[in-house]
């Protein structure tokens, strides 16, 4: 059982960032590192929509939101592994990158794949989020009481 | 009622290349790009995707130079287009306690964990046109400082500490979706707070500020505003497990108003909530207002017959695109609707003798 949590665990995190990567990004990432491998398609890219929801009051109960855009796809690679994508917009070609990084990920070529595609993403992330949070940072109030004269 | 009528094919095929031409204006202006929209236009993009109620910029900056910049037009199209989409599914609530802050201030608290961080704020600026924007000019980079790291918590978690403010149990109750179902009444907080979240923002704004000015007044400090980042999570079913398919900015605001108590309960400080996509405080500020106007049943409060109280002229007014289209409705031919009103009146004339005067002035 823990085997199992800890791969999904593994899997959850890089299709998480695959679908929040830069449009083009996957794409050009995965062509640098390798040809592509031959595939077919168990779902060919679709877009589509997801109800976001939140919580009244931040913890509450669920509400609608709102939508947002989603592209999904599915593939299997000539080598069996099967590659899942849902990548926020409408990216069919991204979506298309994204299921075969995830197949590859389960495959041989996983440590090629990691070096060549996921960290770099994962880099180019840290370094956009900790640039805004920087910036955020440079905007923190410092109070100071200033020496009422009353005395 | 109108009816189908031919003719005016040729007419409305000229105002239509008409408007494609005067959409694009003078061609010796630059034409502005989609992308242009979405980042120099980005509080516009963030309007047309909240009260669209589709989180997808490029669609919202698409939607924007199609109208011209009529936002309630760029709403309506980004309705139309979101009806078009199969829904795969519906996410996880998303954890604004862990939100990428970009913003996040509190008007009741000065010193509280996370700090006072301003962002990219209009707060604080002097409201006087900038002429350097007219020229082109190079924005020098902003200021950085090194990150603390550490949680922001919600400021309504410490109050819930002492007790001192109505708790927000968790509760996984799935929402009533008004996309879905048509929106009938009574209507709970949830599906209130849906439609106040893609209401039009100046109808909520001066709903909220109707309250602010004492029809039912509750006293509102926000107790805490903060824009920033989240991650929407969604369960996968053919993998068995959620992953996170996007991130969105969000603003959410928080209430703390006056007083509910009774005899067996002390008093304590009750909420309203706001939480609306993109960089939208005004309209997330309004939300809170009004959700909390609304939940004076629910609360023991007395209805003194305000506007903000009232469930069904809020939530059936407050959609724009709705109103929108019902009030341009009556531009649109009504040519055998006028002509029986128009028999009518001269039925009643007649009756009344008023068809001689014409003949007496001749």
């Amino acid at each position: 059982m823990k085997d199992t949590f800890d791969e999904n665990n593994a899997r959850k995190a890089w299709m998480s960032l695959l679908a929040k990567a830069l449009e083009g990004r996957v794409a050009t990432l995965l062509d640098a590192t390798m040809a592509r491998p031959g595939f077919d398609w168990l779902r060919a890219p679709e877009i589509g929509s997801a109800m976001v929801r939140g919580r009244a009051g931040g913890t509450g109960a669920p509400f609608n939101l709102g939508e947002m855009t989603v592209t999904r796809c599915a593939l299997t690679l000539e080598s069996g592994e099967v590659g899942h994508a849902y990548i926020q917009g409408r990216r069919k070609a991204d979506a298309e990158a994204a299921a075969l990084v995830d197949a590859l990920m389960q495959g041989q070529s996983a440590e090629q794949v990691r070096s060549g595609v996921l960290e770099p993403l994962e880099a180019e992330r840290a370094s956009q989020t900790s640039k805004r949070a920087s910036k955020a940072a440079a905007t923190k109030v410092e109070f100071f009481t200033m020496m009422r004269g009353e005395d | 009622m109108y009816v189908a009528v031919k003719g005016g094919e040729r007419a409305i095929e000229s105002a239509h290349a008409w408007l494609a031409e005067e959409r694009r204006g003078d061609t010796d202006i630059a034409e502005l790009s989609i992308a242009q929209i979405r980042e120099q236009m980005k509080l516009a993009v963030d309007r047309v995707m909240a009260e669209g109620s589709l989180y997808d910029p490029d669609l919202a900056a698409l939607a924007i130079k199609q109208s011209r910049g009529d936002l309630i037009e760029a709403i309506f199209l980004i309705r139309a287009y979101r009806t078009t989409l199969p829904r795969f599914g519906a996410s996880k609530p998303v954890e604004t306690g862990a939100m990428a802050c970009d913003r996040r201030i509190s008007a009741t608290f000065k010193d509280l964990p996370g700090g006072q961080v301003l962002g990219p704020t209009f707060d604080y600026t002097h409201r006087l046109l900038d002429f350097k924007l007219a020229a082109d000019g190079e924005v020098p980079e902003a200021p950085t400082r090194e990150t603390v790291p550490g949680d922001v918590p919600h400021v309504t978690d410490f109050l819930n500490r002492e007790g001192l403010i109505e708790e927000a149990p968790q509760d996984d109750t799935p929402p009533p979706d008004l996309t879905r179902e048509p929106l009938e009444m009574p209507a709970d907080r949830a599906l209130r707070l849906q439609a106040l979240t893609r209401a039009d923002e100046g109808f909520t704004l001066g709903l909220a500020y109707s309250t602010q000015r004492g029809y039912a007044r509750n006293h509102a400090f926000v107790g805490e505003l903060r824009i920033g980042a989240v991650a929407v999570e969604m369960d996968i079913p053919e993998l068995g497990f959620a992953i996170e398919i996007g991130e969105m900015t969000l603003t959410e605001c928080e209430t703390v108003n006056q007083f509910k108590g009774s005899k067996t309960e002390p008093p304590q400080f009750t909420r309203g909530y706001g939480l609306v996509f993109g960089q939208s405080e005004r309209k997330a500020i309004s939300m809170a207002l009004v959700d909390r106007a609304l939940r004076w049943e629910e609360l023991g409060e007395d209805n003194v017959g305000a506007p903000a109280q009232d469930t069904e002229f809020v939530l059936y007014h407050a959609d724009n695109i709705q109103a929108t289209g019902f009030l341009e409705h009556i531009k649109l031919p009504h040519y055998v609707d006028f002509q029986s009103e128009l028999e009518l009146v001269r039925k009643l004339r007649r009756e009344a003798g008023a068809d001689q005067v014409p003949e007496a002035a001749e």
